[in-house]
């Protein structure tokens, strides 16, 4: 009988109402959780599947020996390689392209590469501003490589133990 | 007077509240609705067709695309159908791990849903809250995977890689101050484990605030209550699984009837709803988080104790791991072998469901012996459930349709496939 009477008197009070306006309220002078996204970012673990980037020895050689393995394993055919070989007889790529509008980001070609050469950084802002920039040559792997070898290095050296 | 023919109105595919692509075709009496036929097959990729073409380990990517808002647990469906294929049991390690990701997963899962069903009956709020949440959970699947959505992280054997022992931090900026950047990373100090635990011991006092701005509330109730009633008999006919049979009141949990991985030895309640409405699996799916921080808590608890392998040691399943690979000659010939060709799975079929968010979520494997499926066969849950929009939906009002779409939860993704 009493629930019942105090239920009546909430009904007319609109309490549920002002209950949830009081934690909205709370709410309404808590610190922030917004990130301030183009200055701050999100943290990003040593795992993060981003941009592809073919890498190079310390030596400036370039890893990659055209072995396909990456272009067998990509799902999405993403992958076009071609190969020769080169003046020192070695075999290298004369043709490497990613197109990212294929790439469904998975990570496999960089499981695949027994050479660490293709890799996937942690570069998650990039943009394209006409058709066919999609396309990622082999010039362009390459310098994304060079440009970040010391973060690709250190995210591919803090993960190696679980890998 | 003229005869007044009924009114054909398209709502979709570009409705907000139409979840993605649904296109319904009402036929409505003034704003009551008469037939409403919903159109699928705006989102279809031949998801099962591009699997048939592709060797086995390559299509868990876009099984995570299926139903794109609870990612690991199509992985599962998947991978568990091609193990039982393969005769093989992954370690208990990994059995934990993917038992923890499924959870984090269906929390996810019903937490957008929470936020999407409450914004499109009208509580903004809720939404703003709810992904609060899901920013943390989605900040698991980015440290475990490196993706934030689209994971790829189970395997046929096991998982991946390992639970990292360190999480990412936030690092000062002209908008963060060094104090406050401690204060957020404060639980990122230690490892994955110790963020999620961090993370169950708040969860429970958030779907509090949850409840407090739902359940009692008279808005939501009166948008909720006795719309879309569906009888026990009447769900189990027409196929319903997951929260929509249970929010009738039928206590169906392939966990708990068909216990795959680890389930049999976690404690865990499976709620059960009493009138079969919309407000009843609004309070079913909201106690399933409950219940889903609860399996968390004691996968952290165990995996904590327990490390492990993470793979099965079989080399013509699962790569060897790198420095293997780089310093001996076989487990090179292995790594070309497992990336070029593949594994051939033994002639024959399989099939397996999990307990999906959003139902059963079952794979159908048949395998002619090579490296590829011969036929893949998806069962999502979604397809069944939006089946029976029209018999639910018959005889409410227009707004109601918007309440039953978000209340049936479903995600184009996996209808559509």
């Amino acid at each position: 009988m009493a629930t019942a009477i105090l239920q009546f008197f909430k009904t007319f009070m609109l309490w549920e109402l002002l209950v949830g306006l009081k934690l909205t309220g709370r709410h309404l002078f808590r610190r922030k959780i917004t990130v301030q996204f183009p200055e701050e970012n999100t943290p990003i673990s040593p795992r993060f599947r981003g941009l592809h980037a073919l890498r190079r020895y310390p030596n400036g050689e370039e890893r990659c020996i055209a072995c396909k393995l990456c272009e067998a394993v990509c799902p999405a055919l993403a992958i076009t390689i071609e190969s020769a070989l080169r003046e020192d007889g070695t075999r290298r790529t004369t043709r490497y392209d990613i197109d990212l509008f294929k790439c469904i980001y998975c990570g496999f070609c960089e499981e695949a590469c027994p050479v660490d050469s293709i890799v996937e950084t942690h570069i998650q802002h990039y943009h394209f501003e006409s058709r066919g920039e999609q396309i990622m040559t082999k010039e362009k792997l390459l310098a994304i490589g060079d440009k970040y070898e010391a973060e690709i290095a250190a995210a591919r050296a803090a993960d190696a133990p679980y890998r | 007077m003229p005869e007044i023919r009924n009114y054909t109105l398209n709502f979709g595919p570009q409705h907000p509240a139409a979840h993605g692509v649904l296109r319904l075709v009402l036929e409505m009496d003034g704003e009551v609705v008469e037939r409403a036929d919903p159109h699928i097959g705006l989102l279809h990729r031949a998801t099962e067709k591009l699997a048939e073409n592709k060797p086995y380990n390559q299509s868990i990517g876009y099984m995570d695309r299926l139903d794109y808002v609870s990612m690991m647990c199509n992985e599962h469906g998947y991978v568990l159908a091609l193990e039982r294929l393969l005769g093989i049991q992954p370690p208990l390690r990994a059995q934990y791990i993917r038992v923890m990701y499924d959870e984090i997963t269906r929390l996810l899962n019903h937490l957008l849903w929470l936020g999407a069903h409450a914004l499109d009956v009208g509580a903004m709020s809720m939404f703003l809250y709810c992904l609060r949440e899901r920013e943390d959970l989605v900040d698991c699947y980015e440290a475990v995977s490196g993706s934030r959505m689209h994971a790829t992280y189970y395997r046929p054997g096991g998982v991946a890689r390992d639970l990292p022992g360190t999480m990412p931090q936030y690092k000062p900026s002209r908008w963060k101050s060094e104090a406050e950047v401690e204060r957020i990373n404060a639980d990122r100090q230690g490892s994955l484990l110790d963020f999620i635990e961090a993370f169950t011991e708040r969860f429970p006092q958030r779907v509090d605030e949850y409840e407090t701005l739902l359940t009692e509330n008279r808005i939501w109730r009166q948008r909720t209550v006795g719309v879309g009633v569906v009888s026990p008999e009447r769900a189990l006919q027409l196929g319903f699984t997951g929260p929509m049979l249970r929010g009738s009141g039928v206590e169906w949990d392939l966990r708990r009837k068909q216990p795959y991985e680890v389930y049999d030895r976690l404690d865990f309640d499976i709620p059960v709803g009493a009138n079969g409405d919309t407000y009843d699996r609004y309070l079913v799916r909201v106690e399933e988080m409950r219940q889903s921080n609860r399996i968390i808590r004691q996968c952290v608890d165990w995996l904590r104790a327990n490390p492990g392998p993470v793979m099965v040691d079989d080399h013509k399943i699962v790569p060897p791991r790198r420095e293997e690979m780089k310093a001996d000659m076989e487990a090179l010939i292995h790594h070309f072998k497992l990336f070029t060709e593949g594994m051939c799975v033994p002639a024959g079929e399989a099939y397996a469901a999990v307990e999906h968010p959003k139902g059963e979520f079952g794979v159908y494997l048949v395998s002619d012996g090579a490296n590829k499926p011969y036929r893949v066969k998806v069962r999502a849950p979604g397809f069944a459930h939006l089946a029976a929009l029209d018999e639910m939906s018959r005889g409410h009002m227009l707004a109601d349709v918007v309440t039953l779409i978000g209340s049936l939860d479903i995600v184009f993704g996996e209808i559509d496939r």
